[in-house]
């Protein structure tokens, strides 16, 4: 008990003095009009709960105080009052009516997604965020959005990693963020692929859930340019506390700048997975993709994390018949965590991956090019 | 209340029977109460443990101690292990113990019924703590088990659900024998308006129980089935709907929640007046109020999935109807202010955790009102602020009442008086610690930690280490309550017949001990 106590005191010193004004004690006040109003919304409540509080808890501690035994008092012995019983059930009412009417008015707002300036549909993946552009100048641009990967091997049990280099982003970084233009009514429309999340960002106002077969509907405008962090928040198994959400609110012209850029890049995925890539090429592409999207269940080594997450080094699957092998990984494997990746992955990265699957610890089992998952999808 | 007195015909009374098998075979409400109230406390210390590697998980950002998934295990089966077996048996146990003896009974209507009701539990949570030593592990996916994510449970899956129905079916016939003792056991003149409170919210509580259990059933039957039979009830790719069985979960989660904290109402109501020494103000008003408060709960569960995507008009409705549960439970907190007021207070430690439980409640009461309010909701809901609530309503709200309820008969029950000085103690300790450990929950989730993630960035870290601080010590004091408990039934200081001062009702008018069956000739009630 000492030791626990020296330890933890001595943490907790060191916890105090790290500079960051990190004892947050309210609500964030947000950067859309949306949060601002369920922030003023919250402080009516919880003032009224202080007033009511200062009240209830005044007069008992009145009572405490004062109508002890031990200070000679001398029970009274009233009971029932029906004017009491009424004052103290209109009185409520009353109060509970007033909040119920701003409350009301933000709902409907928040609810109202008509005359959006563009369309992003959000799909929760076990344990990423998917985003597609529907319409717009954006259209067809489609992200993987995972966990940092420098973050995601500091939180690996016992990585002792010093975690003041990620500053206040630790768990907070994503590799590909959700970009949208500042000054317009952005749609969201949120759905997901596996079990049910729930996409966050406190500075947004809200959140919704994403569940799967269904599409939820929900909107934001973000005024100010930058970055606004948030995470998933409806458990969604082993790594939901590893699944953020990074928004990058950027002026008009630098997201102009930003759509021209994504949909060069995705030509260029769409060119190279129609060419014969070399043996080198496939790996090194296939170990990035594995490291993103795999290793979470099946480990960086490999070997899983059986019963639940199978061993792929020396399994029969990855040793075995190269179309069963994109099979599964193209359908994912019903009943199990292992999610379809048909939509998630393009060509060249599923042939890279299952490549990379076939030839790494010790397997040997030839590559696949991306042809090869053209004609099977 | 009553100047009854209970004859003791000893001569025709047949004992308990000896050894091990008195507590196996045994059909008497107070042996059953006891093995409850037993089973209650060894599972507060088995939740409680997990408890412990949840905040020692989160005593710092980076990952220390366990791994995600069994993180996930922890906050899933703490919840199960409190709710449906340290909180309901104890609050069974204490029914059982003392409805026959409020109502002038002699014992429970169904003894037999009420010996299989408790004896399926044992069975029950063996069978839930097994799934740990099984591929896969033990139940992750929360203690409301939502489907898609549920189905992914490994090979104790089938047992999670099994232990669900076995300790439904315990609480249903339980319920059942409740019920039928109040309604046919009374003593002569003890009209439904002159029963004590606890008797009143037990038996509003029963009926609550039978109402919901068999839903929550049903849908984890559907659960079996989705993952068995190949159903799709709640897979959409099926044609079935996933929020269906949140909608059906919360049909029972309600009413459960006022089912974990209705007979609280009654315990307290029953403590406060004792050591006030003056009668409770409202009793018709009460009564009233843990109608109404009933009738509610089946009308508000959709609160708990504001953010699933209903129609404005839903959210609508059920923000509105949440919010006029603060009216009912306002009334009941006035009417123990009120009760207090001009009163000649003494604060042994059942009147302890008795305001204790009126001050905490009453703040776990404020911001379950936060978070009715729907468009704040988006912000509050899966965070820490939730956890904060529900924790004050659960532990320093059903928790506490129990710990009050237990120092406030256990003289009763076995003659002798607890030691006040450690009681009062367990008390000091607890109400410090717990507030250590809850309060700064608050402000974690208003910060934007979400609820039920093992790792967190470092801007949380400061709360998240005095939360587990406070957890510790919290874990750590509920010892000194079994402690005393143990003290109590071994010896101590003989305790009289009415023990407090201004206790009135039929239990205190039997001697302490009570004789083994509790009213022979039924007592008159005026």
């Amino acid at each position: 008990m000492h030791k626990l106590a020296g330890i933890s005191s001595a943490l907790l010193v060191g916890a105090f003095t790290s500079a960051k004004a990190d004892f947050a004690l309210n609500m964030r006040e947000g950067v859309t009009s949306t949060s601002q109003s369920v922030y003023d919304l919250h402080m009516i409540i919880f003032w009224v709960c202080c007033v009511i509080g200062i009240v209830v808890f005044g007069a008992m501690i009145y009572s405490i105080v004062n109508h002890r035994k031990s200070k000679g008092a001398v029970a009274a012995q009233f009971h029932e009052s029906t004017t009491m019983e009424i004052l103290w059930t209109v009185v409520p009412i009353v109060i509970l009516v007033s909040m119920a009417i701003p409350a009301t008015s933000t709902l409907l707002a928040m609810e109202d997604t008509s005359d959006a300036d563009m369309t992003v549909k959000v799909t929760g993946i076990q344990w990423k965020w998917k985003y597609d552009y529907v319409d717009g100048d954006a259209s067809g641009i489609s992200l993987i959005s995972s966990l940092d990967a420098r973050h995601n091997e500091a939180r690996l049990l016992g990585a002792k990693a010093d975690l003041s280099q990620f500053g206040d982003h630790y768990l907070m970084e994503v590799d590909n963020p959700l970009v949208i233009p500042t000054g317009k009514k952005v749609r969201f429309l949120l759905t997901a692929a596996d079990v049910i999340h729930s996409w966050w960002v406190p500075d947004l106002g809200w959140k919704k859930d994403a569940i799967p077969g269904f599409v939820n509907e929900a909107w934001t405008k973000v005024d100010q340019p930058g970055v606004y962090r948030g995470k998933c928040a409806e458990l969604c198994g082993k790594d939901h506390g590893f699944m953020p959400i990074v928004v990058v609110a950027k002026a008009p012209e630098d997201y102009a700048k930003w759509v021209a850029e994504q949909k060069s890049v995705a030509e260029a995925a769409a060119a190279s997975a129609d060419r014969e890539w070399t043996k080198d090429e496939l790996l090194a592409k296939g170990e990035q993709v594995y490291t993103t999207n795999c290793a979470a269940c099946h480990q960086v080594n490999g070997q899983g994390v059986p019963p639940a997450f199978p061993a792929l080094a020396g399994s029969a699957i990855a040793n075995g018949d190269a179309a069963a092998h994109i099979s599964l990984v193209l359908n994912g494997k019903a009943g199990t965590a292992m999610a379809a990746y048909r939509n998630i992955l393009n060509d060249a990265d599923l042939a890279a991956v299952i490549s990379y699957e076939r030839n790494a610890w010790g397997n040997s089992a030839g590559i696949v090019q991306p042809a090869a998952i053209k004609a099977a999808r | 209340m009553s100047t009854a007195t209970a004859t003791h015909d000893d001569h025709h009374d047949h004992g308990p029977a000896k050894g091990l098998m008195r507590w196996v075979t045994t059909t008497n409400h107070k042996d059953i109460g006891t093995l409850y109230l037993l089973f209650a406390l060894v599972m507060f210390f088995i939740g409680g443990a997990m408890a412990m590697v949840i905040r020692a998980e989160l005593f710092q950002p980076g990952m220390q101690v366990v791994d995600p998934q069994f993180f996930n295990s922890m906050t899933t089966v703490h919840a199960l292990v409190m709710i449906f077996g340290a909180v309901m048996p104890a609050f069974t146990g204490l029914a059982n113990w003392l409805i026959p003896m409020m109502i002038g009974a002699p014992d429970m209507a169904l003894p037999r019924m009420n010996n299989f009701s408790f004896w399926i539990l044992p069975f029950a949570f063996s069978l839930l703590l097994s799934t740990f030593f099984m591929n896969g592990g033990g139940p992750a996916g929360g203690w409301t088990i939502y489907p898609p994510l549920s189905l992914q449970m490994g090979d104790g899956f089938p047992f999670m659900i099994f232990a669900i129905h076995l300790a439904g079916i315990s609480s249903i016939m339980g319920s059942i024998n409740i019920v039928v003792t109040i309604l046919n056991m009374r003593a002569p003149g003890m009209t439904l308006m002159k029963m004590p409170l606890f008797v009143w919210t037990w038996l509003i509580t029963a009926y609550l129980l039978i109402a919901t259990m068999p839903v929550l059933a049903g849908a984890v039957t559907m659960l079996l089935t989705d993952k068995f039979a190949g159903t799709s009830f709640f897979s959409a790719a099926g044609g079935g709907d996933p929020v269906m069985y949140q909608h059906i979960f919360w049909f029972f989660g309600h009413p459960e929640v006022y089912i974990l904290i209705l007979p609280a109402f009654g315990i307290v109501s029953a403590i406060v007046p004792t050591f006030a020494r003056k009668p409770l103000f409202g009793y018709s008003s009460m009564v009233y109020a843990t109608a109404s408060i009933a009738f509610l709960s089946f009308i508000v569960w959709a609160h708990h999935m504001f953010t699933v995507g209903m129609p404005v008009v839903g959210e609508l409705f059920f923000m509105y109807a949440t919010m006029m549960i603060a009216v009912p439970t306002g009334v009941k907190v006035f009417n123990w202010v009120s009760t207090m007021w001009k009163g000649s207070m003494t604060f042994e430690t059942p009147m302890l955790f008795a305001v204790g439980f009126i001050i905490m409640f009453t703040i776990g009461g404020f911001s379950g009102l936060m978070l009715a309010i729907a468009p704040a909701d988006f912000q509050y809901h899966d965070t820490y602020f939730v956890v904060a609530h529900f924790h004050y309503v659960l532990v320093t709200g059903a928790v506490y009442s129990i710990m009050a309820a237990a120092y406030y008969w256990l003289p009763k029950w076995t003659g002798n008086m607890y030691d006040e000085k450690l009681g009062q103690m367990h008390f000091w300790i607890s109400t410090v610690s717990v507030n250590v450990l809850f309060f700064p929950q608050h402000f974690l989730g208003l910060a934007g930690m979400p609820r039920r993630i093992p790792d967190y960035s470092v801007q949380f870290t400061d709360w998240n280490m005095i939360s587990s601080i406070g957890g510790f010590v919290f874990g750590v004091s509920q010892l000194m309550f079994a402690y005393v408990v143990y003290k109590t039934i071994r010896g101590g200081e003989k305790a009289t017949d009415q023990v407090w001062e201004g206790a009135h009702g039929l239990e205190w008018t039997l001697p302490s001990p009570p004789p083994y069956h509790s009213f022979t000739e039924a007592p008159e009630v005026k």
